[in-house]
């Protein structure tokens, strides 16, 4: 394996864990599932290739520097999510869900017919301009951005939603609002992961933002570990390379990754991290919350006879 | 004193089953109301038709004079009505911490940019936030508990960690749905003396729905019973352990129990 090609994996990998950390906030912390995420990266890509690309090799470029394509394909995503959540949000969750996998592909089909993007033949052309710093650069902000909204009272009110939706309300969380702040968030980092994805494969085309996508992010989403950012990076960066390097068996990788997933979800049913951080903090937040079991077992464990009656 | 919660003529109908059908009372500021009634009688529909859970069919509620009617259930919490739930509702895999912690947002305004930027404003206000949290825990004795996951606590301790959480939102109104239900009589005996407690410190009024009686009669200023989803009587406890009409449908049922 040569450096090019263990950038290649990283690059990618890279720009999956942008999409899965969004995703993390909706699925992981808001408790909201959707198979429609492909949709906003597309969204994504599309646009920011419409910035930038030049409009000697096609008549929809703009020739705009690649910052631009980057802010679009977010803003265009963020924008497009506000508008589906405005009309699926106040849906009970599995219906929500269903929603998200319908915008998904008309998506894709709406693309597959837009001629001037090449419609399902795709569109080449756009130049390569994902490099692994910047990729690493926006990951990291995307990381500082999501544990710092995470550990606010925005963040604790998205995951009460998450655990008891009715007992939120109760508490004076506006559940709609935080749906909303999640799956437009969300919306804007697959866009965002979208305009790095197609200036780094330098062509897109609709069938690569399919329902399989939207799937794979939300594997890796429930993997990492619901409710753990370090969990959706562990698994974004396991989960991308392992077909990768998988690759030499041809036929076989496929099931090898079938099976990796499989057995990592026998052996910790709550994904890799199960909820815990990998952080100096988080690690002490879980070792508290041990000893507080252990504690509380032995306590009732000594009062045998102050038992709980039944309801 | 004023009436805190004036519930007017209040129905609420169930496809053709009126599961509350033109309920009238009013709950003085600092009272402790009972409400009792058989299973069905259409107690915790009343707390869901307050709080907003459910919509009404007829009638008003009017929180301080100002209806509440049509409102979502986070504004009407805004406003200062809250409640705890006749089958638990905690954050069950959160912290006991947690749970409370989460309750106190309303005691914050900064934003998403302050928290994400970590701006003075955000560490001043959350720096209030957690020590509010802390202080309820100690003063409803679940400090020991801090960072046991709701879910491994004792039922009753659930319990009590509910109306903390409510109390996190500084209401002015609680309802309290079955509190005692599947708690040992030191656990109940131990939240008599807490709901008082709870109202004298916290300056608060509370509605209470049970089917103990030695809790309903031995806290409870007024009580209010239904049956049927009708008003069937309404007055202090003396009145209402000798009313028969009330014995009749309830409490004789409740004694050969
Ligand atoms: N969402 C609903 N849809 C249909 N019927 C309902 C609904 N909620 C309550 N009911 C009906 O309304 C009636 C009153 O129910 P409610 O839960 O208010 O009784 P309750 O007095 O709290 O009884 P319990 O003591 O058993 O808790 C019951 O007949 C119940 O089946
Ligand atoms: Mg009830």
């Amino acid at each position: 394996m040569d450096w090019f090609y263990i950038q290649g994996i990283l690059m990618l990998a890279g720009i999956n864990l942008i999409a899965v950390l969004g995703l993390s906030l909706l699925t992981g912390f808001t408790g909201l599932f959707s198979f429609g995420h492909a949709g906003f990266m597309a969204i994504g890509a599309y646009l920011g290739a419409l910035m930038t690309v030049s409009p000697t090799t096609s008549p929809a470029g703009l020739g705009l520097p690649f910052a631009v394509g980057v802010i679009a394909g977010g803003a265009g995503a963020g924008i497009v999510s506000y508008f589906i959540g405005r009309i699926t949000l106040n849906l009970k969750g599995d219906y929500f869900c269903i929603a998200t996998l319908g915008f998904g592909e008309a998506i894709r089909l709406i693309l597959n017919n837009v001629q001037l993007f090449g419609g399902s033949r795709g569109w080449p052309g756009v130049p390569y301009k994902s490099t692994l710093p910047a990729i690493i650069i926006v990951d990291i902000l995307a990381v500082i951005f999501l544990a710092n909204l995470v550990r606010s009272r925005h963040g604790r009110n998205m995951i009460a939603v998450r655990e008891e939706e009715l007992a939120a309300q109760i508490a004076g969380v506006n559940v709609f609002k935080y749906k909303m702040i999640a799956l437009v968030v969300s919306a804007v980092y697959a866009g965002v992961a979208g305009v790095f994805f197609g200036h780094y494969m330098t062509f897109i085309q609709p069938k690569m933002f399919s329902m399989t996508k939207s799937t794979e992010l939300t594997i890796i989403v429930i993997f990492g570990g619901l409710g753990s950012i370090s969990g959706s990076v562990l698994g974004a960066l396991l989960l991308t390379a392992l077909p990768e390097i998988l690759r030499a068996f041809e036929i076989w990788r496929l099931v090898f990754y079938g099976a990796a997933v499989i057995l990592i979800m026998i052996s910790r049913p709550k994904g890799l991290m199960g909820g815990m951080e990998l952080t100096p903090a988080g690690i002490r937040k879980a070792r508290n919350e041990r000893k507080a079991r252990v504690q509380a077992l032995k306590e009732s464990k000594n009062s045998q006879n102050g038992e709980v009656g039944v309801g | 004193m004023a009436d805190i919660l004036e519930i007017r003529r209040l129905t609420k109908r169930f496809g053709g089953l009126a599961a509350v059908n033109d309920v009238s009372f009013s709950i003085p500021e600092g009272g402790i109301f009972g409400l009792i009634g058989p299973n069905g009688a259409g107690k915790t529909t009343i707390f869901n038709l307050v709080t907003g859970v459910y919509s009404l069919t007829e009638g008003d509620v009017r929180f301080r004079g100002k209806s509440v009617i049509g409102l979502p259930p986070f504004k009407i919490a805004d406003m200062g009505i809250t409640r705890t739930f006749q089958n638990i509702r905690l954050f069950k895999n959160l912290t006991v911490f947690e749970n409370v912690l989460t309750a106190c947002h309303l005691g914050a305004s900064y934003s998403i940019l302050d928290s994400v930027l970590r701006l003075p404003k955000f560490r001043k206000e959350e720096k209030a936030l957690v020590e509010k949290a802390e202080r309820l825990l100690s003063i409803m004795g679940l400090t020991e508990r801090r960072d046991l996951v709701a879910n491994n606590l004792p039922y009753g301790m659930q319990r009590r960690l509910e109306i903390v959480r409510a109390l996190a939102l500084d209401p002015k109104l609680l309802l309290l749905d079955e509190p005692a239900a599947g708690m040992n009589p030191d656990e109940t005996e131990q939240l008599m003396r807490l709901i008082s407690r709870i109202r004298d410190e916290f300056r608060l009024s509370v509605l209470v729905i049970e089917h103990h009686m030695d809790l309903i009669m031995g806290i409870c200023e007024r009580i209010v019973v239904l049956n049927f989803g009708i008003k069937l009587a309404e007055g202090c406890p003396a009145d209402i352990s000798k009313d028969p009409k009330v014995i009749e449908a309830y409490l004789g049922a409740t004694e050969e129990a």
